[in-house]
């Protein structure tokens, strides 16, 4: 799963833009992910801080 | 609020504004919302643009001009400098904003002209009935909204919604957006009246460092990098070392954080009772991504081509074409090039920039336009812009 470090997040919304399942939304200062992600990670490389990760998921 | 409008925009940046401005100056009952509860910020922008673009939307006042520039300087990787001056450096430099104020005094102006405006209202989806779109869901302080409106223009910048709503797929792949971050700097040394720019694969791996000065001792000090460039370091790491290199004493008193689209405008802007304008339909510039000229360019536009829509009363994809059209004459051209010259240009090593640099000594940079400028270089260095050749 992505996950997102809020403290680190400058909300500018370059990973929403990049999101091919359009899974990801800028609410004002905080990103939401929703269940259409498919973890392709493209989001987290193009995040100008670095806020956004690919974890594996716990079983 | 009410129920129902003639024009619901989204996104009140200046792309957004101005379409709403021009709907209602042609007499049209317009809604400009805006997700964040304070227009114009937190600033996703380097805030340079071209004097003479703007003051076609906009009286010039001093609460939104930090700094008038007057040339610029770009250095290649190895430290030569090429020293441009206005009127070559084209419509991309000439004034450094303040965003904060500018973007309200252009929502000011809409609201003037007869729009409502409404922050902290954001729209969360598309009322379609029987396929044709008839106004928006949303979220206003937390509460559910519809409303209703012939027709719904789509200004939410980079992550738009509108147009993927709408079925127009805006994605943009990791090679066509600039990943940005910027400081405000103060009480540094800089050049209180040129922009400068920094090129170089280590510095800006497919993008470059710029300084646009905000003042006598303050500067916007950002980069940009191209999203498939990523090799583990972000924006924000390149940009810590650009500052311990360049300025180790400035002081931050902002971090700003941004991506500008950098595919060139989008095959199609609009499609039944929908168009899309500024970052929301690609139409920042590719190769400077300068994008607030352009977006007002697309949002006047959109405003004349709604109000003549709703006139006729017809407001399909047909109708609604028109936008594409003219932001295609108004803009396409210059966007469609420099989408070219972006593709070459990111590909660029550090020798081939260095080595341009060096073949414009001695030349006369005073009377040049941008594309003069290129075909200059193209002329100096023959057989290193095959790719380019004719373009310009």
């Amino acid at each position: 799963m992505i996950t997102v470090n809020r403290y680190r997040c400058g909300y500018c919304g370059a990973c929403v833009s990049v999101c091919p399942n359009d899974a990801i939304d800028l609410v004002e200062t905080f990103i939401e992910i929703d269940d259409k992600c498919a973890n392709c990670g493209i989001c987290t490389k193009v995040c100008p801080m670095g806020a956004l990760e690919l974890v594996e998921d716990e079983e | 609020m009410k129920s129902e409008y003639d024009v619901i925009v989204v996104g009140a940046g200046p792309a957004g504004s101005i379409a709403a401005r021009t709907a209602a100056e042609n007499g049209l009952d317009v809604l400009l919302i805006e997700k964040r509860q304070e227009i114009g910020d937190p600033v996703r922008c380097a805030e340079g643009t071209g004097k003479e673009g703007l003051l076609q939307f906009m009286e010039p006042d001093s609460r939104w001009i930090c700094a008038e520039v007057n040339g610029a300087r770009i250095y290649a990787p190895n430290g030569t400098c090429v020293e441009l001056t206005e009127k070559l450096a084209g419509k991309e430099v000439g004034y450094v904003l303040e965003r904060k104020i500018f973007d309200r005094a252009v929502a000011k102006t809409a609201a003037k002209a007869g729009a409502e405006v409404q922050v902290k209202t954001q729209a969360t989806s598309l009322i379609k009935e029987s396929g044709v779109v008839c106004g928006i869901k949303g979220k206003f302080r937390g509460d559910d909204f519809e409303a209703r409106a012939k027709v719904v223009v789509g200004a939410d910048g980079i992550e738009s919604k509108v147009g993927k709503w709408a079925g127009i797929n805006t994605t943009l792949k990791p090679k066509d957006i600039e990943t940005c971050a910027q400081f405000l700097v103060t009480d540094i040394d800089i050049a209180p009246n040129s922009c400068d720019f920094y090129m170089g694969n280590a510095r800006a791996p497919g993008g470059y460092v710029w300084v646009f000065p905000k003042g006598k001792r303050e500067a916007n000090v950002g980069l940009g990098m191209l999203g498939s460039r990523f090799t583990g370091k972000h924006p924000i790491d390149y940009l810590h070392e650009f500052m311990a290199w360049k300025f180790p004493e400035g002081k931050i008193i902002e971090t700003v954080v941004g991506a500008v689209p950098a595919s060139g405008m989008l095959k199609q802007l609009s499609t039944d009772g929908v168009l899309l304008v500024g970052d929301a339909g690609r139409v920042s510039d590719p190769i400077t991504g300068g994008g607030i000229y352009n977006g007002m360019v697309s949002g006047r536009i959109a405003g004349n081509v709604i109000a003549d829509a709703i006139k006729a009363n017809d407001v399909s994809a047909k109708k609604l074409q028109r936008h594409d059209k003219e932001v295609r004459e108004a803009l396409g051209k210059l966007l469609d090039r420099n989408y070219k010259a972006k593709e070459f240009v990111v590909k660029a090593n550090d020798n081939l920039m260095n080595t341009v640099a060096r073949s414009l000594s001695g030349v006369n940079l005073d009377d040049m336009s941008v594309p003069r400028l290129l075909k200059e270089i193209i002329t100096r260095n023959p057989g290193l812009f095959i790719e380019l050749a004719g373009l310009f």
